[in-house]
């Protein structure tokens, strides 16, 4: 996983006396790319997770949307369907592996908000982020399909959770409108077209950063502005940084400890404005 | 002869594809389509799609899938899942794609030149060698199948990710492959696709 997100997860945490442990010997949920090719062996992906998730008496907390939604799919339809319970069931017990449905699985930003709380998060605050103005992008596995962390299309856990840090969330449209996801590795027209839309729409509502909860989105929106600059003959240069490091920054851990240098469009004129002590 | 039947004619893979679709759960509202054109509307690529989403459907009740599994309308969909979740007759309209996209590839009808499926497949590969996916192995890879002069140009990005820790060069190998190997292998499901007899899969093994 990229770094910067890795380091600001751990970080935050720790803060927020969340007790994160790696999944031992967990395995790729497979993505959009393995259901594209074999649908129950995506699925045993998932279930392998679970199942080590299930050994270790823990929920799985992610930070990535699109392991959220792919997890959450198996976790369903084990606990359903019983046709696929009993393929995958089957196919578990080769290997003397058994799941009985006990794990939830849940991404980093519903925990902190539902779990934590604001009390806590503000309990934390060390340096203020006050008037910076961001756009909260959430893009679309987050809440897509299943609906159960907030509404699908206008979420607002994102821009709740960074009211409680001293930021402006914008008003924003394009929230959860796709970034293209993997498509910007073979349609990439068409993925740069739709990061167009989504950096517009935060130029428009005078967002000065954007905030991500997703390693692809974070990727598209960031590395690729350039290469939308070239294509559309726009001059974007917005900075996109993972929620996790926006908090990180609030709560008083310096850029280096966040992993913010590492991005290509910098964030620290930005930051220097809006913070009174920089890391 | 199940591949034959299938070349001949275009319903025939229509029957597999519902099959397929009914197994997967809630599949079977695809006979509920009022073709209200919502999927397509609210798809970020419908614009760029041969056949949009509302379209793909009404070509398959005409038999045409063929013409959808031939066209690059599949291998534009994100998986963002806004058709899913608007769909006022419920339809899983990007499940449907990952079926569509499984069919394709099974009979080896991909658009010639598409780039996506061949992204898929390197993906399997990995996960299916290592069990993770590190960008590295999976980006060089696949420039090299689709665009070998192209890797240069993406020299300046990748060593500017790479100098800011954002490039992960290798795939770590997990120690349960062999355990996931085991389980794929005691997989049952009589007809799940990749394993429709008369597939191209079947024909080369």
């Amino acid at each position: 996983m990229n770094k910067a997100y890795d380091k600001s997860t751990q970080v935050v945490c720790k803060a927020l006396d969340i007790d994160l442990a790696e999944l031992n010997d967990w395995n790729c949920c497979g993505a959009s790319a393995y259901m594209s090719i074999h649908e129950m062996k995506a699925h045993l992906l998932s279930a392998r997770n679970l199942v080590l998730a299930e050994k270790e008496k823990k929920d799985l907390v992610v930070v990535c949307p699109a392991c959220l939604t792919t997890l959450t799919k198996t976790n369903h339809y084990l606990a359903e369907e019983s046709r696929f319970k009993r393929t995958i069931e089957t196919s578990l017990k080769a290997a003397n592996l058994q799941y009985r449905g006990s794990v939830k699985v849940r991404h980093l930003l519903e925990v902190i908000v539902n779990e934590v709380g604001e009390q806590e998060v503000k309990a934390r605050i060390k340096r203020k982020l006050s008037g910076l103005k961001v756009a909260p992008y959430y893009g679309c596995q987050l809440t897509r399909p299943f609906g159960e962390i907030d509404d699908k299309e206008f979420p607002v856990i994102l821009d709740r959770l960074l009211t409680w840090i001293g930021a402006e969330p914008v008003d924003f449209p394009l929230k959860t409108k796709c970034c293209g996801g993997l498509l910007m590795m073979t349609n990439e027209d068409v993925a740069l077209g739709l990061n167009r839309n989504i950096l517009d729409c935060a130029k428009q509502k005078e967002a000065e950063c954007i905030v991500t909860i997703c390693p692809l989105c974070h990727m598209n929106i960031e590395t690729y502005q350039g290469d939308v600059n070239k294509m559309f003959g726009t001059d974007f240069k917005i900075p996109a940084l993972y929620f996790t490091q926006l908090m990180g920054l609030a709560f008083g851990f310096s850029r280096k400890e966040l992993g913010i240098d590492d991005e290509m469009i910098s964030s620290r004129p930005l930051l220097e404005k809006h913070l009174e002590v920089i890391g | 002869m199940y591949q034959e039947s299938v070349e001949r004619s275009p319903h025939a893979l229509g029957d597999v594809f519902l099959h397929d679709v009914y197994g997967i759960p809630g599949g079977d509202k695809i006979k509920e389509c009022i073709q209200c054109g919502t999927c397509s509307a609210s798809c970020p690529t419908s614009y760029a799609m041969d056949y949009t989403p509302r379209e793909m459907i009404a070509a398959f009740r005409a038999g045409m899938l063929d013409k959808v599994l031939k066209s690059n309308t599949i291998w534009l969909c994100s998986s963002c899942y806004s058709c899913t979740v608007r769909c006022p007759s419920g339809i899983k309209l990007t499940d449907i794609m990952y079926e569509l996209k499984r069919l394709a590839i099974e009979f080896g009808l991909t658009p010639k030149g598409a780039k996506a499926p061949v992204v898929a497949k390197l993906f399997v590969d990995i996960v299916n060698e290592k069990g993770r996916v590190a960008e590295v192995p999976l980006v060089s890879r696949f420039m090299l199948k689709t665009n070998p002069l192209g890797a240069f140009k993406m020299i300046p990005r990748a060593a500017k990710m790479y100098k800011r820790g954002r490039m992960p060069m290798t795939s770590h190998k997990i120690k349960g492959i062999a355990e996931l190997e085991k389980c794929a292998g005691a997989m049952t499901e009589p007809m799940i696709s990749g394993l429709h007899p008369g597939s191209a899969k079947e024909e080369r093994s």
